[in-house]
């Protein structure tokens, strides 16, 4: 009997639902459209690579963070410390032996060349995308109820339980089969900072940018502190933005990165046997 | 041999220049502009016409409002009006106009004032905060008495880029709005060369390359076809930036 049992296993196995229709659309849009915004937002940055707390903030005024360049150095300084970043930030010789001393060095702007009426014709073509397909998912994730799959339940968030799934992440020790269906606590904590707290800043600061939105919605400039305030934010943002990116390619690539893929495209996945 | 690495560095590398490429495609960049359009749709949507951009107290100003782009005209004709202190300076109102004007800086000192403290944007990102004092332009505009035909007003402005005068244009939404002058004064002096001496434009609820410097003419159009390069401003046309700078 066990023996008939488990060839049918392996003849048949078995196919789980993985990733609603909804959650495959927004994810490769967002694959593509983040891209845009980050590249196109770092040769923004490009124009002015100073940050500056409260409403106003120029050349004169003292910024937390600058990236700058000598003559023969680039340096990213944040508050009184200075790293030298020459070669990557600031200052940096391009594969003609040309000096280029704009922060962002042109293999991560788009255009690739400076440009800031390009990058601001791309960024704030590609922020509707953005904006409309967040509003779409959360809207959605509201009405079937998907979002209660992201946020933590209460026993998840004891100490003694967050340190068990890191202390597991930390051996690559990771959920399979069925265990791995649900979001872990740390998953919860990140989709959900992602999508319920840095999309809809990164967005409300970008609007806080705009002298037009200003004037109808005065209370932006409130909320994040001044246009200053809020460009810096947004900086920030789109830096957990990159951050959760890089962790999040990893964890894909340490759990089998073609059926992640495959079950992102397809959104059904083999349930694997847990060992 | 293809490696892994060079798959990579050179996918990523196809990827960019595809950017560049589609950055340099007529058909792209017309969808791209489609966002501007959008934009300003949008923002005129949820914003009153008299929706003010924040006014701030005299302790919020920038210890230093710097200028941008020009600073000095440099031309032969601005040499003479900055030597005699722009006492020979006319501004003049024409185009669209029932009533053509030609007003000297005393006679636009004379007529009501409006005082602000605004902040102002540049598209590079920096903002600074300062006092402006002027005549509402929506006054001189009734002066001068638009005719029905009139949509923009074009800021024809006395520095070059090379061989291009600098220009702008907004319309009458923008141009009729209340914080809406023509300034001649910065932080309780007058309006120093950096800033646009003898009379600059302020359009508060745009990006500061709209707030043309060094006026000299106004001029009422049915359209921007046909001006300079037809697309509203001197960096509207040398460089693709957005006319509605609202964002």
């Amino acid at each position: 009997m066990e023996e008939r049992e488990d060839s049918q296993a392996a003849v048949a196995p078995e196919i789980v639902t993985r990733h609603r229709l909804s959650t495959r659309i927004w994810h490769w849009l967002n694959a593509l459209t983040v891209f845009v915004m980050l590249m196109s937002g770092l040769m923004i940055f490009n124009a002015h690579p100073r940050l500056y707390w409260g409403d106003y903030g120029a050349n004169a005024d003292h910024a937390w963070l600058e990236i700058g360049s000598t003559r023969e150095a680039g340096y990213l300084r944040i508050g009184s410390l200075t790293v030298p970043t020459t070669g990557l930030l600031g200052h940096r010789t391009d594969w003609s032996g040309t000096v280029r001393r704009y922060a962002f060095p042109g293999w991560a702007t788009i255009p690739s060349a400076y440009n800031l009426a390009a990058a601001r014709r791309w960024h704030l073509a590609f922020a509707w995308v953005l904006a409309i397909g967040l509003i779409a998912y959360l809207t959605i994730i509201l009405i079937n109820r998907h979002w209660r799959g992201l946020l933590p339940h209460r026993t998840e968030l004891k100490p003694r339980h967050l340190w068990r799934e890191v202390a597991d992440h930390a051996r690559l020790r990771f959920a399979k089969g069925a265990a791995a269906l649900h979001y872990n606590t740390l998953q919860k904590l990140s989709y959900a900072g992602i999508v319920f707290l840095v999309l809809p800043v990164v967005i409300l600061t970008g609007l806080t940018m705009s002298p037009g939105m200003n004037a109808a919605w005065p209370w932006l400039l409130d909320l994040f502190g001044g246009r200053q305030s809020a460009r810096s934010i947004h900086f920030i943002c789109a830096f957990l933005l990159v951050g959760f990116i890089l962790v999040h390619l990893i964890m894909v690539a340490l759990t089998g990165p073609l059926k992640q893929i495959g079950a992102m495209i397809t959104g059904r996945q083999q349930l694997e046997q847990p060992e | 041999m293809i490696t892994r690495r060079t798959l990579i560095v050179g996918g990523a590398g196809a990827l960019l220049a595809g950017c560049d490429k589609l950055s340099d495609s007529p058909a792209f960049r017309d969808m791209l502009r489609g966002g501007e359009g959008l934009t300003m749709r949008a923002q005129r949507l949820i914003t009153s016409r008299t929706a003010m951009a924040r006014e701030f107290s005299a302790a919020d100003m920038s210890p230093v409002f710097r200028s941008n782009g020009s600073s000095n005209p440099g031309t032969a004709d601005y040499q003479r009006l900055a030597a005699g202190r722009f006492a020979d300076w006319r501004l003049i109102v024409d185009g669209l106009v029932r009533r053509p004007l030609s007003l000297s800086l005393g006679e636009i000192g004379r007529m009501p004032r409006r005082t602000q403290i605004t902040r102002h944007d540049c598209v590079e990102g920096w903002s600074a905060i300062g006092k402006w004092t002027g005549v509402p332009l929506s006054l001189l505009l009734d002066q001068a008495g638009l005719r029905d035909e009139a949509r923009y007003i074009v800021f024809h402005c006395a520095d070059r880029f090379g061989d291009l005068p600098y220009y702008e244009s907004i319309d009458l939404v923008d141009a009729f709005h209340p914080q809406t002058i023509l300034a001649w004064a910065l932080n309780d002096r007058l309006l120093p060369i950096p800033n646009g001496a003898p009379l600059r434009l302020r359009v508060e609820r745009q990006l500061g390359y709209k707030h043309a410097k060094y006026l000299m003419r106004i001029e009422a159009r049915d359209s921007l076809a046909g001006l300079h390069g037809g697309r509203g401003g001197y960096w509207e046309d040398v460089a693709d930036y957005e006319w509605y700078a609202g964002i």
